[in-house]
């Protein structure tokens, strides 16, 4: 099976072209389309377990909102159940940049943290 | 009246950048002036990450970037009005501006650095047929509801416009449970950064609809519909392609305007490929002691840069009030059409300058060639150039000292068309 | 129970209600939109017509050149803008020329005061922009412009300050007539009066229906406009005319009083009574002729584009008749808005040639603080006021320059804006260049406090137009 993506590594955004087992669809057989190294890398991390950094809001107890973000990626299936968890909170002010919201989000070992002073 | 010697007119990355180097460079009068509750600009509102990979080598959210150069603004006690809108400036660099505590009142400055970033686009420039009902966003407006204020403009969304901000709107919307049934562009080519369509679009599966428009719009009250339509090659609706797409909401990334309001009434002199004002290598405009940086000098992709041009504007600011300001030559610089403009549009001084410049089209293993009447005194090969993203080509001292002509043309080879 | 129900909060409507407000009688209006000025009042080309064109003898020719001479006096006591800026109508062959001609005589037949054929040199004096093939043109000096729903606006808040009610939101289903009494229905609610007014635009026709009354139809017919930036204020300063056809004045190029280039309207048969969407053909056809009167004009300019419903009534002619003391006030297309403050006396007078013999009230005040009050003050009398009130020194929309103050304003003069359009056509708010994405969340905020409701409550023109959809993070906060 073939998969197309476009790198996102570096400006000139190469059409990877990849192709995967038709059995275990985490197992790549080969990856074409790429100018460098780097292309190939994240063609096999983008098909055996792509990465988001997860940026989003939360509710602070005063009514405002507070932006806050993974403090490293998080697996890209794991964004909704994030989301939900986070929706579901409030977080007491005063916060400063970079305080742990909510630690270990869905046992992805990364921490929601914000991303603005609020008082 | 206040007397200041330098004001500063927006207090967004632009304005927090000019005035740290303004500082750096010996002003210690400064005063910013900013018509939001907060200083950051539009970076506020701009919660996703992607901001300083330049500047600071890391993946910064808006605010943690605005958080970077604020800090250094209460570093210095460098002071700044929040609430205050400026409403008029003159040539002789009175400011006359408004809030609730001190009323309209005056400023008359010594210098003055234009930092009122931009504004986007709206649906009455685009002419689409139909009603006026409820539901039509522009992205930005779209994005301080939903970021700043806490409300989903709708629940059902189509896109028009692949710019980078209706492309983070889609996921920001899509991850607070809306649906977004499509982004569509007129132009073949999308309008954002390859990493946001990744990211943004195929991560969720929203098809991205190239070389289609909104041809009308449905519903009376709120947003029914749209119908969308496949262009030609002049970028004119294919009837026959038509396609109705039900939905309640339609966000408008169609491009942003730098917000040259008072520059205009001032009388500064403005360049209408960058809608913003013509500026010298220095950023200053055709009136002595105005500079501008930043959006509202022309609209950039990367705040990074946004921040670098805000620096030479600073330091360009506090040299004028020092008096060391050197303008001792007049080159202008002009553009072969395939380049859409360049900023600075002249030099008046020698020193090492970069070119920010955009294509007007896209192109792949180009090369731009800088001309001096019939020399070219200088090359540079670019792998892919795109009009999404600001480029750079940068002219030492000595290249610039030996140009003879009054005027330079840059200009792009094309080695092969993408 | 009333002495008068008014049906239709248009400028007509506005006006009659105006009028029968100097009486001591008790008199409601009923509007079935969430504001006043909703319908052909909302978009139409706000021209005070000198009065040459309707055809000698009708009501339309009496009317507008009454309601055109009322017309400054009427604005200077309710604060409205008024700018008498002259029209031409410009000809490019012999048969304009003539018919030029037949205007200005029918023009003098109607009472027009001042006309003037001029040539082409003169015309070019006046206007240099106007095409070099126009070679003549009518002059109308007492031609004027107006913004049509500042006009309806302040009508009605002058009218409801004198004592008159205004009930919103109130769709007519019913009507009965018992006892020499009116009975007029909504889903929700029975008002009843003495005497009705049937002053509802293009659904007038609907509205006699209800009482038995066949005796005209309102044929609705559409007129698409755009609408050109501030910048382009000074292409031409008079309203430019081509000349008249069977189908209407034509399209033509104006400043309007707020500075503002307005191109329109075209004129094309709509397909029902709510059709005012705009079109391609619309903006092809206003684009190709008014490139053809005015030379330069700048149509990327354009900020937004609307359409306006005519209510073309059967006969051709204004339908103003009384029987069983129900009033039709029917078929008001152009020169309605130019004769409106001559309808509403022609109205009252029906009324009290009747049975009506109203007292007029000692207390009446014909006065009205303007709309745009706050714009007209000196910078020590802004500061006076900001400094009593802070919020008028809070810029909310920096395209218009509006601000909060004037905004809470809006929301708490008489007829109160409750929804976001109302607040953008009492104040401007979101009529700029950036058509209101700068503004609209903090009109948005500041219509939910000021009227105590959620955010999501918060409309664009009423119904189901809300803005918002929900909170973004579960549960409804506010």
């Amino acid at each position: 099976m073939l998969k197309n993506l476009t790198c996102i590594v570096c400006p000139m955004g190469c059409n990877l072209e990849i192709e995967i087992d038709d059995k275990n669809n985490k197992s790549i057989k080969k990856v074409s389309g790429n100018q460098c190294k780097r292309g190939e890398n994240y063609a096999k991390s983008e098909i055996i377990c792509p990465t988001r950094t997860l940026t989003t809001t939360i509710l602070t107890n005063d009514g405002r909102l507070l932006p806050v973000k993974t403090d490293k990626p998080i697996p890209k299936d794991f964004m909704f159940e994030c989301m939900k968890k986070i929706n579901g909170q409030t977080v007491s002010l005063p916060i400063n940049v970079g305080d742990v919201i909510i630690e270990n989000i869905a046992n992805t070992g990364a921490n929601i943290v914000a991303t603005k002073n609020m008082r | 009246m206040k007397k200041i010697d330098l004001v500063i007119i927006g207090g967004g990355p632009a304005g927090m950048s000019a005035a740290i180097s303004a500082y750096n460079n010996g002003v210690k009068d400064i005063l910013i002036l900013e018509r939001a509750e907060e200083l950051g600009g539009i970076l506020q509102q701009c919660i996703h990450n992607g901001f300083g990979l330049h500047k600071f080598k890391e993946e910064l959210t808006g605010p943690e970037y605005a958080w970077r150069y604020e800090q250094q603004i209460k570093q210095r006690n460098i002071p700044y009005m929040l609430n205050t809108m400026v409403t008029k400036i003159t040539k002789d660099k009175k400011i006359t501006a408004v809030n609730s505590t001190e009323g309209i009142f005056e400023i008359q400055a010594k210098a003055i650095i234009l930092a009122m970033g931009c504004r986007e686009r709206s649906k009455g420039a685009l002419n689409i047929p139909g009603f006026r009902p409820a539901g039509i966003f522009s992205a930005g407006t779209a994005q301080k509801y939903v970021n700043i204020k806490g409300y989903l403009p709708g629940k059902e969304i189509v896109i028009l416009g692949s710019g980078d901000i209706g492309l983070i709107m889609a996921r920001r919307m899509t991850l607070e449970g809306a649906k977004v049934k499509a982004v569509c562009e007129i132009m073949p080519y999308s309008g954002g950064l390859a990493r946001n369509i990744q990211q943004c679009l195929n991560d969720f599966n929203i098809p991205l609809k190239l070389s289609h428009t909104v041809v009308e719009i449905h519903g009376k009250e709120r947003l029914t519909g749209v119908t969308i339509a496949k262009v030609d090659e002049n970028r004119k609706p294919i009837m026959e392609t038509k396609e109705y797409i039900p939905c309640d909401t339609l966000l408008l990334s169609v491009g942003l305007i730098p917000e040259n309001d008072l520059s205009r009434e001032t009388g500064i002199e403005l360049d209408p490929s960058t809608q913003g004002a013509i500026v010298d290598q220095n950023r200053q405009t055709s009136i002595d002691g105005i500079f501008a940086c930043g959006n509202v000098l022309h609209v950039h992709d990367l705040v990074d840069y946004v921040s670098d041009e805000a620096e030479i504007a600073g330091k360009a600011a506090a040299n004028y009030l020092n008096q060391k300001a050197e303008n001792n030559i007049h080159i202008s610089i002009k553009t072969d059409g395939k380049i859409r403009y360049t900023v600075p549009q002249r030099f008046t001084g020698t020193q090492k300058t970069t070119l920010y410049f955009r294509t007007a089209d896209v192109y792949e293993n180009a090369v731009i060639h800088v001309r001096d009447g019939e020399k070219i005194i200088h090359s540079q090969k670019k792998r892919k150039l795109l009009p999404a993203e600001m480029e750079t080509i940068t002219l030492s001292e000595e290249i610039i000292k030996n140009v003879s002509s009054n005027s330079l043309l840059v200009e792009l080879e094309v080695v092969k068309n993408a | 129970m009333y002495d008068v129900a008014i049906i239709g909060a248009g400028v007509v409507g506005c006006m009659i209600a105006r009028e029968l407000s100097k009486y001591q009688l008790s008199v409601c209006v009923l509007e079935k939109e969430a504001d006043v000025a909703t319908g052909a009042t909302r978009a139409n080309s706000g021209i005070v017509h000198a009065g040459f064109d309707a055809k000698e003898g009708t009501l339309k020719a009496k009317l507008n050149v009454q309601g055109s001479k009322m017309m400054p006096k009427v604005c200077e006591d309710l604060g409205v803008n008024y700018i008498n800026n002259g029209s031409l109508v410009i000809g490019f062959n012999e048969k304009d020329l003539k018919e030029i001609v037949t205007l200005y005589n029918r023009g003098k037949i109607n009472g027009v005061e001042k006309l003037e054929i001029l040539n082409q040199e003169q015309l070019r004096n006046l206007e240099p922009n106007i095409s070099k093939k126009a070679i003549g043109a009518l002059y109308a000096p007492t031609g004027a412009i107006v913004c049509p729903y500042e006009l309806a606006i302040s009508a009605m808040g002058n009218a409801m300050d004198n004592g008159i009610q205004l009930k919103l939101n109130f769709h007519v289903e019913k009507m009965e007539r018992k006892n020499d009494t009116y009975y007029i229905f909504s889903n929700t609610e029975t008002v009843s009066a003495k005497y009705v007014i049937n002053a509802a635009g293009v659904y007038s026709d609907y509205v006699a229906n209800l009482v038995g009354d066949n005796s005209f139809y309102i044929k609705p017919r559409k007129g698409e406009y755009m609408l050109l930036d501030k910048t382009c204020g000074n292409i031409v300063s008079h309203t430019i005319f081509r000349t008249p056809t069977e189908k209407g004045k034509g399209i033509l190029v104006s400043p309007t009083v707020d500075g503002n280039i307005i191109l329109g309207p075209t004129s094309v048969d709509a397909e029902d009574k709510s059709d005012n969407s705009t079109s391609y053909e619309g903006f092809q056809k206003i684009m190709k002729e008014v490139g053809e009167n005015v030379e330069n004009i700048p149509l990327n300019k354009v900020i937004t584009s609307f359409c306006g419903l005519r209510a073309t009534g059967s006969t051709g002619d204004f339908i103003i008749n009384m029987k069983n003391k129900f009033v039709n006030v029917a078929g008001i297309e152009s020169p309605g808005l130019s004769a409106a403050p001559a309808i509403a006396q022609y109205v009252v007078e029906l009324l009290k040639n009747d049975s009506l013999k109203p007292e007029e009230k000692a207390d009446f005040n014909p006065k009205r603080k303007s709309m745009h009050f706050f714009k007209k003050l000196s910078v020590e009398e802004k500061n006076k006021l900001i400094r009593k009130n802070p919020s008028y020194g809070k810029i909310v929309c920096r395209c218009e320059m509006v601000t909060e103050g004037e905004i809470i304003d809006a929301i708490h003069t008489n007829p109160k804006a409750t929804t976001v359009d109302g607040v953008k056509i009492r104040t401007r708010s979101g009529m700029g260049r950036c058509q209101g994405g700068f503004c609209s969340p903090s009109v948005v905020e500041i219509l939910a406090r000021e009227l105590n409701t959620s955010v999501l409550n918060i409309t664009k023109s009423g119904g189901n137009s809300n803005i918002l959809v929900c909170r973004t993070k579960g549960g409804e906060l506010n």
